[in-house]
């Protein structure tokens, strides 16, 4: 099963608006991408100029990439009022 | 602003249990979450054990909606190609009251929410709190969007993350090595089947749990809980351990490699995923705790790190559950003298350190350390899974004695300083 198939389950609401930022003056200095290895949701990737993007609308929410990222590039916050995933079994 | 006596600021087991403790108490109380619902964004394992916290919340659980009440404790270290399993099953597991009860939290938190409401406390969903309000050094109020609500007391129970205890500079920046990812997926499958699979008796519950080969080397290990009628299957991982991790490792890939192993394989067949999702785990026990009051606020649960991993169990509900109540029982104590100061409330810290939460975190202080030995995830669970099963292997050579190929087993692997060593440390668990 496929990690976007999984996510496909899950019940989400997305929010226009992403609730993790990036800052890419850290991540092109970044050699590790921890980021990348960490997300078990599979958000984070480079982009064609090389720059880190990260797909927002599939964020289970856990918070992993910000402790992970010890370079401090990721800033998260909570997804809005009542966006984000909306987990049914917990 | 609008003002109420207390914000309860997240709809977690912490907040809502300091939410039931108050219900009573004539205070106007609110509890602010940001989900759709409470536990609509609450992920456990997992397992609560109740032993611990029924005095806390006596009434509690009786009609709560639990999952299966755990009578079999099994513990598989897996190899690369094999796998040796312990499994205990106890009368006094099967015994009521059940020390433990898988649990799904999307279920149970919402169930907690009503019965809170219905005692009077207002629970007031998708309401995410960016802020708080301060004068000074005292909290006095959040804000959630262009809302101002004030309170003599705050209550930061949002989660692992804690933004609250962040704002307050109660909390300490966040360090990898104190933290773990843990992911699952919930498999649907037919309550028959399972207790079919795992030999259980009707509404019995299994806990298992893995550790070795299947992470790599990293701390961490594999769990899987029989709820009614579907299944959570999963993966922990430290995070420091992670990132240190040569050759890299894309961590959710770890889960599929997992269910392809012939152990996992045969108790899933058949089953529907139905749900993906993860959480953070506080590993880092009391090194972590942050400043547990302040003038107008408490931290309780996970915002307040507590979390332990004593290697076979990991908990964290109980000391939320726990903390949630101490919480509430201070507030008590602070209305009733209207004085909602730090050095009022440090009556929470005192509560907590007489209970088993922080007695318990000051006996597992050393658990993080030993976690980190990388032997106990690869070297050990392979060895004795290599060694179980050249035990029993029989070919077309004439087999050895069984006393040699033990003898022999446990010298090359277990007779070293290396191992003697990691003894000595285990002893201080």
């Amino acid at each position: 099963m496929k990690i976007t198939e999984k996510l496909a389950l899950d019940a989400f609401k997305n929010d226009k608006e992403t609730h993790i930022h990036i800052d890419q003056k850290i991540c092109q200095n970044c050699k590790e991408r921890f980021c990348i290895y960490a997300c078990p949701a599979n958000l984070y990737s480079l982009n064609e100029k090389g720059e880190m993007g990260v797909e927002f609308t599939g964020c289970l929410e856990c918070g992993t990439c910000q402790i992970a990222c010890i370079y401090g590039s990721v800033k998260w916050k909570y997804p809005r009022n009542g966006f984000g995933v909306q987990y049914r079994f917990g | 602003m609008e003002k109420v006596d207390v914000i309860i600021v997240g709809g977690g087991l912490a907040g809502l249990s300091c939410a039931y403790e108050l219900a009573d108490s004539g205070m106007t109380v609110i509890v602010l979450e940001r989900g759709d619902f409470s536990g609509s964004k609450n992920v456990t394992g997992g397992r609560i054990y109740l032993n611990s916290i029924r005095d806390y919340l006596p009434d509690l659980w009786k009609e709560a909606p639990l999952e299966r009440h755990v009578t079999k404790e099994i513990l598989t270290l897996l190899g690369e190609t094999n796998s040796t399993t312990l499994e205990l099953y106890s009368d006094r597991l099967n015994r009521t009251p059940y020390p433990s009860y898988t649990i799904l939290r999307a279920k149970f938190d919402r169930w907690f929410a009503d019965l809170v409401s219905e005692k009077g406390v207002f629970v007031i969903p998708q309401k995410t709190v960016d802020d708080l309000i301060k004068d000074g050094e005292k909290v006095i109020g959040i804000r959630a969007g262009d809302e101002e609500i004030g309170a003599d007391c705050i209550v930061a129970a949002d989660g692992i993350l804690s933004f609250m205890a962040e704002k307050t500079g109660l909390r300490q920046p966040f360090k990898p090595e104190h933290f773990a990812l843990g992911f699952k997926e919930v498999i649907e499958l037919d309550s028959k089947t399972i207790e079919d699979r795992f030999r259980l008796g009707e509404n019995e519950g299994a806990a298992q749990l893995f550790v070795g080969s299947l992470t790599k080397g990293m701390m961490g290990g594999g769990f899987l809980y029989t709820n009614l009628d579907s299944l959570s299957l999963g993966i922990v991982v430290g995070i420091r351990s992670l990132n240190l991790k040569e050759p890299r490792e894309e961590v959710y890939k770890l889960l599929d490699e997992f269910k392809e192993r012939s152990e996992i394989k045969n108790l899933i067949r058949g089953g529907n995923v139905v749900e993906y999702s993860a959480h953070l785990i506080s590993e880092g026990g009391i090194h972590i705790k942050p400043k547990l009051y302040g003038d107008g606020i408490l931290v309780v649960g996970d915002a307040a790190g507590f979390g332990l991993n004593m290697l076979v169990t990991v908990r964290g509900m109980e000391y939320a559950m726990a903390s949630g109540v101490l919480a509430g029982r201070t507030i008590k104590k602070a209305k009733e003298k209207n004085d909602f100061s730090a050095s009022s409330l440090s009556e929470y810290e005192k509560l907590l350190n007489e209970s088993f939460v922080i007695k318990e975190m000051n006996t597992f202080k050393n658990s993080l350390s030993i976690l980190e030995n990388e032997r106990l995830f690869s070297k050990y669970p392979k060895a004795i899974s290599d060694l179980f099963e050249k035990v029993m292997w029989v070919d077309e050579h004439p087999k050895e004695g069984l006393y040699k190929t033990i003898c022999e087993g446990l010298k090359k692997e277990f007779l070293n300083f290396q191992t003697f060593k990691d003894w000595l440390e285990f002893r201080k668990m």
